[in-house]
């Protein structure tokens, strides 16, 4: 979202990959603390389970939105989209877990295509207000169609096959948090890719300068179809995954507020940065958690505080943070070189 | 028969759209900032009226009180919130207005608790009038005649008064206004002020088929958008137009097709945004 | 001998805003390695000319041929593509990213490479190494990492003509090259311009009169949508209607 003064110098750096010689400790870590958490959480793995399908979800809007600049509100639709779809195959066809992945995170994507080609050739307040529109659609429709949805009650008696006909999605989450673990890995290789190709480049031209790439003759709505319809179905993955761990849908994953929880999400671990999505869905999802004990609505209070602090002093979000320090470690540890 | 009341159900419904969803579509014509925090300040404005109630100021005086108090909250965040943000773009504004719209949530859920706060109608307004054809409620024909008053007053002032003059130009081209020596910050602060006033009294009027409940804030969120969108971003008569038009277009889907009511609305206004993206009148001519 | 085609032919373009006409009837030829100035009055409607030219206004009627080929219908990317390239009259550049990276992902467009998915692909360091060359030919490959935001107006402006010499162009817009270049940066557009390559058609608006006498060979005067007059410079020059246009007597 921002410019960054460049202290090292290939413009790659604007990118952040993290500190070149220390790559792999940058990725090891995340997911260590993944797979640490699977040993160590106890009673709190379904919370770890959550969180991972909130980064899941998180990701996805930064595809949209902190790489091709296309503001969104409504992504959520995808999400609920998927979960509906997940659930509803499990109920009527099979309860195999790996189809019902792709059943959803196919029809998101189908929605995702279609939705896209028709709004994305608008942009600004009203490809947002659009984006909002087509949610608020999505979730009147589900609250509608309750013979299909269940409605106000939400999508009930799903059940889930073991994974692979061998491991039990049972109450202890243990199948559950490696799957999505798994689930999250695949996805964020791919993103990972997406970004530093030649395709992620382009979409960061259009985030800056739709004009400029149209001048050089990026098909620019093409571009922004691909990714949106990338993005939902990344989305819907995370739907289809909240849908088997909790074996239930409710019309909540559809609503606005998920879209913006996000969104909150997004801005606290810092957009333009994978691995900002982590730390952004992590700390809200154990911020929620704990807030929730003490009151309901404290949370809210929290995170909407947060973000506003964090869109008015801290533009890049926790990993800003970070950067800020690591930037000032490495002035302390690093003399200039004699020209 | 059944038809008019329901058109004049859409009609007050449109009357309480326009009155708040026109403070958001001029500051976001003239500021040209993202406010996801209108809908805020209208449940605000409900829940002052409602507290100021509570302690048996009559109605009327209390709506006013609340619109005036959130005119006065809005100028405070508009000079610490709003004013650093402007340059930084539609997308910082719009988050940080919608964690602000989370803060008011969470505030006044911790103040009032999460049910809904009703808001009682004046006694002489209370009950049915003999409108010939049928009983219709008295307080709605009262928020039609008061839309419609309001509607004229701020056309009126938008068009003949020199403050409206100054506004249609500074939202026109902005630079120019300045340039011209229109102290701009002030009109700013003012016209935010003014538009979060009326939001708040529109919270205030619309208890009835708006009601006052901490969700209120995303509940709506759309709606108002929405009337903003379709009848041109800055565009005053088009924010009439529209509000009018969704309102009723709402309430008559809701009779007629009960099944798709509630998103009948959306559809059509995604396909009419499709087609006009700029508002069914847009407020600019090609430049 | 037949003369050969023009690179760009416009026959009847016409355009207008409500009561405003930006656009009456123009007729225009550009032959290939054509150096036409087009000047006029503010208002004129230059920049909406070439705004039409490349297809980001729609024309209300009128034909436009790129190379033989009707492009009137298609759309500004397209464009582009067939050969049909501009520069912008206030900078349009990718601020956040490098000099390098700006140049390269113009080569990858070109090249088709852009919607591939994989990364650091031999093409794209290709993209690279081209970028770096283009860089090096207009004196500012010093400067490849650094950002657009970071660099003074008249580098960024030569960035702007770099770009859109990497993509090949057959005919080439510039609107205003020189626009808010501080004299002491100007030379180097100069430079930059007259070593432009000769088979490329070129169309410059400006308003330096003595950049367009220098650079063109051609002139055509647009006032209030329509084409004045055009003739070699020293026609121009000498016209009592383009002295009165400028000098705001005659024509209204």
């Amino acid at each position: 979202m921002t410019a960054r003064p460049a202290l090292s110098g290939p413009a790659l750096a604007q990118l952040r990959v993290g500190p070149g010689r220390f790559g792999w400790l940058w990725h090891a870590l995340p997911w260590g603390l993944a797979i640490g958490t699977y040993f160590f959480a106890g009673a709190y793995l379904t919370l770890g389970t959550a969180a991972l399908e909130m980064i899941l979800f998180t990701l996805s809007i930064d595809l949209c939105l902190g790489y091709a600049g296309i503001v969104t509100f409504g992504q959520a639709a995808f999400f609920g989209v998927g979960a509906y779809a997940a659930g509803l195959l499990s109920i009527h066809l099979t309860p195999d877990p790996l189809l019902g992945l792709l059943f959803g995170t196919g029809i998101a994507a189908i929605v995702g295509l279609v939705t896209g080609m028709l709004i994305l050739h608008t942009e600004g307040v009203t490809l947002m207000m659009l984006t909002l529109a087509i949610a608020s659609m999505l979730s009147a429709f589900a609250l509608q169609a309750s013979s299909l949805t269940g409605g106000d009650d939400g999508l009930q008696g799903i059940h889930i096959s073991p994974l692979f006909g061998v491991f039990p999605f049972d109450l202890w989450g243990n199948t559950a948090y490696l799957y999505a673990l798994g689930v999250l890995f695949l996805w964020f290789a791919a993103a990972w890719r997406i970004v530093r190709s030649p395709f992620g480049r382009s979409l960061d031209g259009i985030r800056q300068s739709p004009r400029r790439m149209r001048a050089i003759g990026t098909p620019v709505w093409w571009r922004l179809v691909a990714i949106y319809t990338l993005s939902a179905a990344m989305a819907g993955t995370a739907g289809v995954l909240k849908a088997q761990t909790n074996q239930f849908v409710g019309l909540d994953s559809l609503d606005l507020l998920v879209s913006g929880t996000a969104l909150v999400m997004l801005i606290l671990g810092g957009t333009r940065r994978l691995y900002g999505a982590f730390v952004g869905a992590a700390f809200y999802v154990v911020v929620q958690d704990i807030a929730a004990e003490f009151d309901p609505f404290r949370w809210m209070f929290v995170i909407g505080g947060l973000l506003v602090i964090i869109v008015m002093f801290l533009e890049g979000g926790l990993m800003g943070l970070a950067d800020w320090a690591r930037d000032g470690a490495a002035r302390l540890w690093t003399r200039p070189a004699p020209k | 028969m059944a038809y008019l009341t329901i058109l004049l159900d859409g009609t007050a419904y449109g009357m309480i759209l326009f009155i708040i969803s026109v403070g958001l579509t001029v500051t976001m014509g003239l500021m040209r900032v993202v406010n996801l925090a209108h809908g805020a300040f209208a449940m605000i404005g409900g829940y002052i009226a409602a507290t100021l109630m509570q302690r048996d100021v009559p109605f009327f005086i209390a709506a006013i009180l609340a619109a005036l108090l959130v005119g006065i909250i809005g100028a405070v965040a508009e000079l610490t919130l709003y004013r650093p943000l402007y340059r930084r773009g539609d997308l910082a504004q719009a988050l940080m207005t919608f964690g602000l719209t989370f803060v008011v949530i969470a505030a006044l859920t911790s103040l009032f608790g999460s049910n809904v706060k009703p808001i009682a109608v004046p006694a002489f307004l209370a009950g049915l009038t003999n409108l010939g054809f049928t009983d219709y409620p008295t307080y709605r024909l009262f928020l039609i005649a008061i839309g419609a008053a309001m509607a004229i007053a701020l056309w009126l002032i938008i068009d003949r008064t020199l403050y409206g003059a100054r506004l249609r130009a500074a939202v026109d081209n902005p630079r120019m206004a300045r340039a011209v020596g229109m102290d701009v910050n002030w009109l700013f602060t003012g016209t935010f002020a003014a538009g979060c006033a009326l939001a708040g009294l529109g919270g205030v009027l619309g208890a009835d088929m708006l009601p006052i409940e901490p969700f209120y804030a995303l509940r709506y969120l759309v709606i108002f958008l929405v009337v903003v969108a379709v009848g041109g971003i800055g565009n005053f008569k088009g924010s009439f137009v529209a509000a009018m038009a969704i309102g009723i277009v709402d309430t008559v889907g809701k009779f007629l097709i009960p099944g798709t009511s509630a998103y009948i609305v959306y559809v059509l206004v995604i396909v009419l945004l499709l087609w006009r993206p700029h508002g069914l009148l847009p407020a600019k001519s090609a430049a | 001998m037949t003369a050969p085609a023009p690179a760009l032919s416009v026959r009847g373009l016409s355009k207008s805003f409500g009561a405003l006409q930006v656009a009456q009837a123009i007729d225009l030829d550009l032959q290939p390695g054509a150096r036409l100035g087009l000047i006029g009055p503010n208002g004129a409607g230059k920049t909406s000319f070439v705004n039409l030219l490349t297809g980001m206004i729609r024309a209300d009627a009128g034909a436009i041929t790129l190379n033989g080929q009707e492009i009137i219908a298609l759309k500004p990317e397209r464009r582009v593509r067939l050969g049909l390239v501009r520069t912008h009259q206030i900078n349009t550049l990718l601020n956040e990213t490098s000099l390098r990276d700006n140049v390269a992902i113009a080569v990858a467009e070109r090249e088709n490479y852009a919607w591939r998915l994989m990364r650091f692909t031999p093409q794209w360091r290709r993209c690279l190494a081209e970028a770096e060359a283009q860089l090096a030919a207009f004196g500012i490959h010093d400067l490849a990492d650094r950002r657009v935001a970071e660099l003074p107006y008249g580098q960024q402006r030569l960035l702007e003509i770099a770009i859109a010499l990497v993509l090949k162009p057959r005919v080439l817009l510039l609107d205003e090259p020189a626009a808010g270049v501080p004299a002491a940066e100007a030379h180097a557009i100069h430079d930059v311009l007259e070593r432009l390559p000769a088979e490329i058609a070129i169309l410059m608006i400006e308003h330096d009169m003595d950049l367009v006498f220098r650079f063109a060979r051609e002139i055509a005067v647009l006032v209030q949508g329509r084409v004045l007059i055009a003739g070699t410079p020293a026609e121009i020059a000498a016209h009592p209607e383009v002295r009165a246009v400028y000098l705001g007597r005659g024509t209204a």
